[in-house]
């Protein structure tokens, strides 16, 4: 049973890309040498910025909703299981379904794999390999307290929107304190474009960013993106 | 037996029938109601019962079925050594191979292989069943290689001046 006061925080901000989460999630037997997470790209063209992607853990797990097999399943620490082996039908209703696109599909085996949290190591008290080799802890599992003490500058927020969905999630996403927000508006950055060497998405509202003190960010890079 | 004394997780009002019979968490998806899990042992034992009675049942009736009737064959000079000759013995629908083997060796199985029923055909000292490559031994009909685990029946045959008759059936399971 995972600890309930231990949590997972993801700082994409502070991914540097190195793929060390990817290697050491592929190292696990439970899921036989395939990496369950993925290091993702914010924008490529213009940014080497990456953001790395574990399952949030929803508490109303749209990909579980959608099994018509009835394969994947929440533990009562609300960790959601990658699916059962013998019921999985390899459908990929929750490789669609899933709003975070976190399902992956393995057709070799025709089973649908997905991070549980490394729910063999976490359970026992250890922590998610990922999070164990992170060198920037990016990915950081712990208690709340810890967070905050690490983090003096960031605040923890698990409400996801998707047009009028919403999604809460165990995993907890990492966003700067002094923006005023309860929840990330993930759709509404799909047609977002970023400027230069700066990433900036419209997943927290624009005039929150503006009531952000600016030395959030370097004065040489706000006078080089044009 | 804790399952048995764990008050049911409320999965409230709201939730629709489906979502109940399929629920996400682990913990209502274990959960076996008192009154399914006592429907499943009357019914399981049931099924027992009914299945004793079954096999009971086919016993009596075989036994009242006696034994089959003396039939003949064929002839000794239809078989010359190294033939194999099909008939039907009990029935119209058991068919059954004669094996001469030697002068003095004549053998008879049912024809049916013990795995699926398929019809075994004779081979060098086997019989084979293509179905799933079933062999088995032509001097005892037993089963050599492949998924068949029985002998094949063994027809009873005795022979009166020149005519084969067959005068039994021996099922066999080892």
């Amino acid at each position: 049973m995972l600890s309930e006061n231990m949590n997972f925080y993801i700082d994409p901000s502070r991914c540097i890309g190195c793929q060390a989460c990817v290697q050491a999630c592929g190292e696990c037997d439970t899921h036989k040498g395939h990496p369950m997470i993925h290091l993702e790209y914010v924008d490529r063209a213009h940014s080497t910025q990456t953001a790395p992607v574990v399952c949030m853990h929803c508490n109303h797990p749209t990909c579980a909703k959608v099994c018509p097999a009835d394969a994947i399943k929440k533990t009562p620490d609300g960790v959601v299981q990658s699916a059962r082996k013998p019921r999985c039908i390899a459908c990929s209703n929750c490789v669609l379904a899933c709003p975070f696109g976190v399902p992956k599909m393995k057709s070799d085996f025709e089973l649908m794999m997905k991070c549980d949290m490394c729910y063999d190591r976490t359970s026992e008290g250890k922590r998610p390999m990922c999070a164990t080799v992170c060198p920037s802890q990016a990915l950081f599992f712990g208690t709340q307290e810890q967070i905050e003490q690490l983090r003096p500058r960031s605040k923890p927020v698990n409400e996801f929107k998707f047009g009028r969905e919403v999604v809460r999630t165990k995993v907890r996403m990492m966003v700067p304190i002094e923006a005023a927000i309860e929840h990330i508006d993930v759709t509404a950055a799909m047609d977002a474009q970023t400027t230069s060497r700066r990433v900036r998405l419209n997943v927290v509202p624009e005039d929150a960013f503006d009531a952000m003190s600016a030395s959030l960010f370097e004065p040489e890079l706000e006078g080089s993106s044009q | 037996m804790k399952f048995l004394f764990r008050k049911s997780p409320d999965a409230g009002e709201s939730t629709p029938q489906w979502a109940k019979d399929f629920p996400i968490n682990v913990e209502e998806d274990n959960y076996v109601a008192r009154r399914d899990f006592t429907k499943f042992m009357v019914l399981t034992s049931f099924a027992f019962f009914a299945g004793q009675c079954w096999i009971g049942m086919q016993n009596v009736i075989r036994k009242k079925r006696g034994e089959p009737a003396m039939t003949a064959i064929a002839d000794l000079k239809q078989v010359p050594v190294g033939t194999v000759l099909p008939f039907s013995y009990p029935g119209e629908h058991d068919p059954c191979l004669l094996i001469r083997r030697s002068e003095t060796e004549l053998v008879a199985y049912g024809q049916k292989c013990t795995h699926l029923s398929c019809a075994v055909t004779p081979q060098v000292e086997q019989l084979l069943c293509p179905c799933h490559e079933g062999c088995f031994d032509m001097t005892n009909g037993r089963p050599i290689s492949g998924p068949p685990r029985r002998p094949l029946p063994l027809i009873e045959l005795s022979v009166r001046g020149g005519t084969i008759y067959a005068t039994g059936v021996q099922e066999r399971t080892v």
